[in-house]
């Protein structure tokens, strides 16, 4: 653990809208942190791995705090929305139950009821909670500039640890997720190496549809944290359940596939095997509570 | 340079200027003064400098106290009402759940924290509104045992 300090002097600047922001970050390009919930930012510049000239503050910035029907395209959550926010949101439980049970995992009450959902995909950890559900629920992510905005599957979001596609202009505003479709469910599972404060191991999340009226699994995507340089999704497995009945030998199967596809660093060996148990679990909470699911077809 | 700040802190309004850099933990102690909140990791992992702000237990450690600007806090010092110690503090002594006392301002407000918005939690509640606070004389049971029997009370 690396020595904390007091925060150094930084220059404040709050920002009213999204252009504002933009504006500070692109005429000062390298020397600003954007802080959302300061849970990571703040750590990080008391022990001094990052000092910036600029700290732009986005509280103030209307609308980034939401969680909101978006129509057609989804359930649109605003990059300030807290993950205490998504864990107890009954809608977010019922529906999206992998990213409420992965931002329950996050950190302390405290510390969730401080960080966010947009701060913790930026921050870019390899064992970012929030990114294996939101990578399962097929996530959009909306990306801001001065000059315009691009929409951004979050799988192309992550190049590596602790570093993302952003620009040094571009801001994180928005993060869409489809509604599932069919009879649907989704499911979290994961390891730390004690309690609650501690970073995850393997991280698991499953999102699946099941055809109308039988097992068969017409959809389903499946997103790990903490085994790989970044969060990832474990398509291989992800193809071997896709159009199949589902059965717990099948299950089996497809998380034997996630584990070859993990790429873990440290304890290497320990969590590919884990990534095989929490992958079953994950898809077979998720299969349990499509089938459960009493909306049947249609949204 | 300095900003304007305005909190409100155990219901007194204290208008002051504070640089960017001052955390809501650093104003709490040394400018407003009030010492019970107490700095133990100052990353947000040991629960020691929990608050109230806006109802919700936070580790005062990681706000930016220009960001608090115009908020509602409340620390261990505006838990007791005039004197009379809150039923979670005289239960905290009732039943020895404090042992060096460190962590017990910061136990004491993400119990309050709890106690506020659910009157009848379970074991579970309390462990988990606890989970970020971290006792090293170990003296959880205790504690556990002491804001369950508030519930019991009331």
């Amino acid at each position: 653990m690396t020595y904390i300090r007091r925060l150094p002097s930084f220059e404040y600047v709050s920002a009213s809208t999204v252009k504002e922001a933009c504006a500070v970050l692109s005429n000062n390009k390298g020397k600003v942190k954007i802080l959302a919930g300061g849970t990571d930012l703040l750590v990080q510049m008391k022990e001094r791995k990052v000092v910036p000239e600029y700290v732009i503050g986005l509280k103030q910035i209307s609308g980034l705090n939401k969680i909101e029907e978006n129509g057609k395209a989804g359930l649109r959550i605003g990059t300030l929305v807290t993950h205490h926010e998504i864990a107890r949101s009954p809608q977010m439980q019922e529906n999206f139950t992998c990213l409420a049970k992965a931002c329950e995992k996050i950190g302390t009450p405290q510390v969730r009821n401080l960080g966010t959902i947009g701060g913790n995909l930026c921050n870019a950890g390899p064992s970012a909670d929030s990114a294996p559900a939101l990578l399962a629920l097929g996530a959009v992510l909306t990306l801001q500039t001065g000059r315009g905005e691009r929409q951004v599957p979050l799988e192309k979001f992550f190049t590596g640890p602790f570093s993302t596609i952003l620009e040094e202009d571009e801001l994180l505003t928005f993060i869409t997720i489809p509604h599932l479709k069919g009879k649907s469910g989704s499911a979290y599972h994961y390891l730390t190496k004690r309690t609650a404060v501690d970073e995850t191991l393997v991280g698991a999340a499953a999102a699946l549809s099941l055809k109308a009226g039988d097992d068969v699994c017409e959809d389903v995507k499946i997103g790990l944290c903490s085994v790989a340089p970044t969060p990832i999704r474990a398509l291989k497995a992800e193809s071997k359940l896709k159009g199949k009945k589902l059965t717990d030998g099948l299950i089996e199967e497809a998380s034997r596939i996630a584990s070859g596809e993990s790429r873990p660093r440290s304890w290497a060996e320990y969590r590919r095997d884990m990534v095989a148990v929490m992958v079953k679990r994950a898809v077979t909470e998720a299969w349990h509570r499509a089938a459960a699911n009493k909306k049947g077809s249609g949204k | 340079m300095k900003r304007p700040v305005e909190l409100t802190v155990n219901g007194v309004l204290y208008k002051l200027e504070i640089e960017p850099r001052r955390t809501l933990l650093e104003v709490i102690r040394e400018i407003i003064g009030l010492t019970g909140t107490k700095r133990g990791c100052d990353r947000g992992n040991c629960g020691s400098c929990t608050v109230i702000m806006d109802q919700k237990p936070i580790a005062s450690c990681l706000v930016l106290a220009v960001e608090a600007h115009g908020k509602n806090i409340t620390t261990i010092e505006g838990v007791a009402d005039h004197g009379h110690l809150h039923p979670l503090q005289e239960a905290f002594l009732e039943h020895g759940a404090i042992q060096c006392g460190f962590c017990t301002p910061g136990m004491v407000m993400s119990a309050k924290a709890l106690i506020d918005n659910n009157q009848a939690p379970l074991e579970s509640e309390i462990k988990e509104a606890i989970s970020g606070n971290l006792c090293r004389c170990g003296g959880y049971a205790r504690i556990v045992k002491a804001i369950a029997s508030v519930k019991a009370k009331s």
